[in-house]
């Protein structure tokens, strides 16, 4: 017999080559594939964001075209000495800090209500879905004529007689803070609920059997269980409230010390149209996220391999 | 344990869910059926003195809303359809490829999910104009493809990562060719979560507000939420409060049907790939 029967060095690298080329087409097909949609969110994130900060040197405004000139780093310490940018400051702080701590608890009883009810569950699930898929201008429209002296039922309910709650900073931002809750527990309430029905039901019920009260329970084995996800929530939703925009827009339009930052920086690049201040704004946005971002994972240690598509 | 007592007071607070989240929307319908003119007297009451569809004949012979109407259908359904075969391969590749850049490409998707919107309006307002594509819908296409990728990147590739892709092989170990394999096995599993990211996805350029005012300047290209904020009612003595309410409740029917009919999905989707099981 002649033909040849490769000896075990050469199967082996054999068997080597072709699986070291399985692996390379597999690379190289998952970079194809993924590679329009790695463009696409590139070109229309980094790109701006790189504009924007160069734009934050210049003094720049579109209706004065001629006036452009390169001022280095004046334009962060004029929005950092103004009063108007601590002012948004605190606004959107006040809102995120209030609305994610109510947003918590409200949400974690929503998720406990639907984990444990059992008739009329997909009711409860179908009526908690419609704040989350309503448009927020929608809403936002909804509570604010609600909450006017002249259109809504809340005054004469509540007994204000013509109390105006646009009228100053706290009572607006109550408003606007309480639109928010309503439109975005839901969200936070689901992902509580993702959480929760991975807790090991043996693990409560190993705990009754020890004699743990429903409190001690929910302390000590419900919620460090889900810590994971309580996390994930939180710091989604703080993201997500600290670009908060449409409520404020729609129901003041950021008068009366209510403007946040998202406001503050439509109002510089749209409507001022002053592109050098309003880039210095855009870019400490930016910046704010990401500090968010990092104060998240490094202080409280939240595992973002655990956010949806991690592996 | 679990007594029928136990069982009835869950349901009880079931039905306070059920009001918290109606409620608004009961009271939008209401007022969307109010006399403009006179829904003011009587101390602004809950429910209409006389019930009237004049707010609906406002808001539909208005071209602000009409033409608002059909440009936030065109623009999020060609929004959601090219982000959803574009998130279509990305999801493919990162449930079932190993390559380098596949974490790369999930914390920039996440990066990109966190982004302050607001932080780009400026520039891209400048760009856009330079470009000639302000106040167009591919200039609105264009960012909502891009804010809409990662959700739908990360639901689908849960959703695929669920998928028994052994099957595919068994198929064309009993005989099925590579394609009927595909066809018959893997798209018939694959369509439920690409549908659900469809319905998730359609939710997010419904209801975008910043950069459909900031992109937008004219009838030519403003959604309904940029619209709504312009609405000035059938006149300017007119109170543009009712009319608005009715346009709310016309854009908010989509919304209610589809969760309506696909709740289960929704929830599926919005939870499926949200935490690690």
């Amino acid at each position: 017999m002649t033909t040849a029967v490769p000896g075990p060095m050469e199967a082996a690298a054999v068997v080597r080559r072709s699986a070291s080329d399985r692996v390379l087409h597999e690379r190289r097909l998952g970079l194809w594939l993924s590679a329009p949609a790695f463009i696409v969110m590139i070109a229309v994130t980094a790109y701006p964001l790189a504009y924007a900060v160069v734009m934050s040197l210049y003094q720049y405004r579109l209706t004065d075209p001629a006036g452009r000139s390169f001022i280095g780093l004046q334009n962060y310490a004029t929005v950092l000495t103004d009063p108007i940018w601590w002012s948004a400051v605190l606004t959107t702080f006040v809102i995120t800090a209030i609305s994610v701590a109510v947003e918590l608890v409200l949400g974690f009883c929503f998720a406990w209500v639907m984990y444990r009810i059992i008739r009329g569950r997909s009711i409860v699930r179908t009526s908690i879905l419609v704040p989350y898929g309503i448009i927020t201008v929608v809403s936002a429209f909804v509570f604010r004529y609600s909450f006017q002296a002249d259109s809504g039922f809340v005054n004469s309910w509540f007994n204000l007689g013509t109390f105006n709650w646009f009228g100053q900073r706290w009572s607006s931002l109550f408003v606007i803070t309480f639109s928010e809750i309503w439109k975005t527990t839901p969200f936070i309430s689901l992902l509580l609920l993702a959480g929760l029905v991975q807790v090991p039901y043996d693990l409560q019920e190993a705990a009754q059997v020890d004699g743990a009260s429903a409190w001690q329970r929910l302390w000590r084995v419900t919620l460090p269980n889900m810590k994971a996800a309580i996390m994930v929530a939180v710091l989604f939703r703080t993201l997500d409230a600290w670009r908060i925009f449409d409520n404020p827009f729609i129901m003041t339009a950021g008068a009366n010390g209510t403007e946040t930052l998202s406001i503050l920086a439509y109002r510089q690049n749209v409507t001022l149209v002053n592109l050098g201040a309003g880039s210095a704004v855009s870019v400490l946005l930016f910046l704010s996220v990401l500090l968010i971002a990092f104060i998240f994972v490094k202080g409280f240690r939240t595992d973002l391999s655990q956010v949806r598509g991690g592996q | 344990m679990e007594g029928r007592k136990t069982s009835h007071w869950w349901t009880f607070w079931g039905v306070v869910i059920l009001l918290w989240a109606a409620f608004p929307l009961v009271w939008m319908f209401s007022t969307s059926f109010k006399d403009p003119n006179t829904f003011r007297e009587g101390g602004s009451a809950f429910w209409p003195s006389a019930w009237t569809w004049e707010n609906y004949r406002t808001v539909f012979s208005d071209e602000l809303f009409t033409s608002a109407l059909r440009n936030s259908a065109g623009i999020a359904l060609i929004a959601t359809g090219l982000s959803v075969v574009v998130a279509m391969f990305a999801a493919y590749a990162i449930a079932r490829l190993e390559f380098r850049g596949k974490r790369l490409m999930l914390s920039m998707a996440l990066a990109i999910a966190m982004f302050p919107v607001a932080a780009l309006v400026g520039p891209l307002f400048n760009m856009w104009r330079g470009l000639g594509i302000y106040d167009t819908w591919i200039g609105l296409i264009i960012p909502y493809l891009t804010f809409a990728l990662p959700l739908s990147i990360w639901t689908m590739s849960a959703f695929f990562r669920q998928i028994p892709w052994e099957m595919e092989q068994a198929a064309q170990v009993d005989g099925a060719t590579a394609w009927q394999a595909f066809r018959k096995v893997i798209v018939p599993l694959a369509a439920p979560g690409v549908f659900t990211t469809a319905i998730l996805t359609f939710f997010f350029c419904w209801n975008e507000f910043l950069l459909a005012t900031s992109l937008t300047s004219t009838n030519a290209a403003r959604t309904v939420p940029a619209a709504l904020s312009f609405f000035t009612g059938a006149s300017q003595f007119q109170s543009p409060v009712t009319a608005i309410m009715a346009a709310s409740i016309v854009v908010t029917i989509p919304v209610v049907v589809l969760v309506l009919l696909f709740q289960r999905r929704i929830v599926a989707g919005l939870t499926a790939g949200a935490v690690k099981g």
